[in-house]
């Protein structure tokens, strides 16, 4: 990039970095990052340090002890994955990888199609169709809750079920999916649909040589939108799954462990990290993704 | 059911849903002829319509007309549900509580988000300093709940195990039962969602503060323009329709979240809001027609949001 760029934007550049300079010497922008960035870090950093204390260590003393006495174990996760006891995590963990993995693959392939076909194929109504769609966006999922227990339990005999679930996230995420994928799809030159028609490509065709393969980061920023969005809900599972530990997520198992064992820290901070350790992992690798599918989202939204 | 069982029944969903897909696909396929892209259109559209149609509208519209029945859902009661949300002491404090979220959460995550973006704009450790502040988006609000329910913890007089008190303490002030008083319990519960939400402003700001263009910053230097004019004539002139789109997302989320004030307090001392008072007079009360109305309260109350995002972002095209 340095050898091609013209003369007039390296002085350009060398400015900004002139004046990046003179702002990171600026005492007070700096302390206002690291105050920022501190109490950004703490609340999260405290937690995780208790699940690794010892029971008795966290009643009588707070966790920036740990620093001078560091007296640590993995006691309290063993104890949520202990099974048999009443705070056995580890099926609620199982339950959340069951419910989110097709409750992710379900709307990403509905919403491609979707997209497409709102982006790339002409018919009458195409555009009032698509603005009911997104429109949809505005509906608080509260608002749909009821009926829809009510039309799994009675008419569908699936209450209580994974099904629920599934099938909720995964109409609860269209609309958003759709308009994000038709974003995306709108961006790719006509040209290159124009010419695989000319040579007698079906939108079938189109769909998955020309159209797929140059979404991929789009699907993939939706994808790792709809996997925190899954993993870390509590509402839809509260509802559906509410009653059935069977097949409730971790952060329903965890939000009544709260309730119920609300000053049992050694509990409460190992079982929140469990429930955070999946969504970081996802988040960290594939951070740069998401950010593309929230700017994508954020500023045309 | 074993955990086998469990994903064995993913396993079988996942492969009906790629069925259907595949049917799909090979309807497609097999349609010619001139009005092909009516047809392709109308076979591509048909599952997302039905689950919308099925998962969205009718639900809607149910919910809307059980907002005007009674707690059981058998009679029509007019605009009674209306009237109690409006005069009930306690659903007063949830408006109220309500109003303080939607008001303080989009304010105080945005301004710090924009801040935080401002101040670490070029700088050497930029991508992690926005890791740092990023992160709490990754984290359920369930987990970040838990997180601030033991910065708030209280622990008698004696040596506090909660950071807050243990400041408080250290300052020689009294520990705090932080989630006991009502309005400033609302408040501490409300940090907790900025907390969460700020990540997500200076992400977007700080993107559209690189894209505001060079030769427009340059010329304002020329002109010795300083930090605080620069900021003020330049940046947020630039930014203003992203500003916008933050708050008014922020703004929304922050009228459905109830999974804090569930997790925190359960909904006591007075710290309830629309959105759990749902959830509390659908399920634990079982008034139905209560917990509709609140629902489209709910949805009345995003619609104005959403169409002062939509006018601003005309304006903006516009100029």
């Amino acid at each position: 990039m340095t050898t091609t760029t013209p003369p007039v934007a390296v002085t350009g550049e060398l400015a900004t970095t002139a004046v990046a300079r003179k702002r990171l010497s600026s005492p007070w922008a700096s302390l206002t990052a690291i105050v920022i960035a501190v109490l950004w870090t703490t609340p999260t950093l405290g937690l995780f340090l208790t699940s690794f204390r010892t029971q008795d260590d966290i009643r009588v003393s707070g966790w920036w002890n740990v620093f001078l006495h560091p007296n640590l174990t993995l006691d309290n996760y063993r104890q949520v994955f202990s099974s048999g006891t009443s705070t056995d995590l580890s099926g609620y963990f199982v339950n959340s990888i069951v419910i989110t993995i097709p409750a992710v693959i379900a709307p990403v392939l509905l919403a491609s199609l979707a997209a497409y076909t709102f982006a790339w194929i002409p018919f009458k109504g195409r555009d009032a169709l698509f603005v009911a769609v997104f429109a949809l966006q505005v509906v608080p999922l509260q608002v749909a809750m009821i009926p829809l227990l009510q039309i799994y339990i009675k008419w569908l005999h699936i209450g209580g079920s994974f099904w629920t679930v599934w099938i909720s996230h995964t109409m609860f995420a269209l609309p958003l999916a759709i308009f994000l994928l038709h974003n995306f799809m709108k961006e790719i030159p006509g040209e290159l649909i124009e010419a695989a028609r000319v040579d007698g490509a079906g939108h079938v065709r189109i769909f998955f040589q020309v159209l797929l393969p140059l979404i991929t980061p789009a699907l993939a920023a939706f994808g790792i939108f709809q996997f925190l969005w899954v993993w870390n809900d509590l509402l839809v599972g509260l509802v559906f799954l509410g009653g059935k530990p069977e097949t409730q997520p971790l952060t329903v198992a965890i939000q009544s462990l709260a309730g119920t064992r609300g000053s049992a820290w050694y509990l409460l901070s190992a079982g929140a990290f469990v429930s955070i350790v999946v969504p970081l992992v996802v988040f960290l690798s594939l951070q740069r993704y998401f950010v593309r599918g929230l700017l994508a989202g954020g500023l045309k939204g | 059911m074993s955990t086998f069982d469990k994903f064995e029944q993913m396993v079988i969903a996942v492969v009906a849903f790629a069925v259907v897909f595949a049917v799909i696909m090979l309807l497609a396929d097999r349609i010619r002829g001139r009005s092909a892209d009516r047809s392709v259109a109308m076979v591509f559209l048909v599952p997302t319509v039905v689950l919308l149609a099925v998962g969205l509208v009718y639900p809607a519209i149910r919910t809307l007309l059980d907002s005007f029945r009674n707690a059981e859902g058998t009679k029509f009661i007019g605009i009674d549900n209306y009237q109690t949300v409006f005069s009930d002491h306690d659903l007063l404090i949830v408006l109220l509580n309500t109003v303080l979220w939607v008001v303080f959460v989009p304010f105080f995550a945005t301004a710090i988000g924009l801040l935080y973006a401002l101040v670490i704009d070029k700088s050497r450790v930029e991508a992690i300093a926005k890791a740092l502040v990023f992160l709490p988006m990754a984290i359920s609000f369930v987990g970040a709940s838990i997180i601030w329910k033991f910065v708030y913890t209280y622990k008698g007089a004696g040596s506090q195990i909660g950071l807050l008190n243990e400041i408080l303490v250290k300052l020689g002030l009294p520990a705090q039962q932080f989630l006991l008083n009502w309005p400033s319990n609302t408040f501490w519960l409300i940090v907790v969602m900025i907390w969460i939400q700020a990540g997500f402003a200076m992400t977007v700001l700080s993107a559209a503060i690189k894209a505001i263009p060079q030769d427009i910053i340059e010329a304002a230097r020329l002109d010795g323009v300083n930090a605080v004019g620069m900021f003020r004539f330049v940046t947020l002139p630039s930014i203003r329709p992203a500003v916008i789109v933050v708050l008014t997302t922020i703004a929304i989320g922050t009228l459905k979240v109830f999974d804090i004030v569930r997790t925190m307090t359960g909904g006591q001392f007075d710290t309830s809001v629309i959105a759990n008072e749902f959830y509390n007079q659908s399920f634990n009360i079982g008034d139905e027609g209560l917990g509709a109305t609140l629902a489209v309260i709910l949805f009345v109350l995003v619609i104005p949001v959403v169409i002062y995002n939509v006018r601003q972002l005309r304006k903006a095209d516009a100029r």
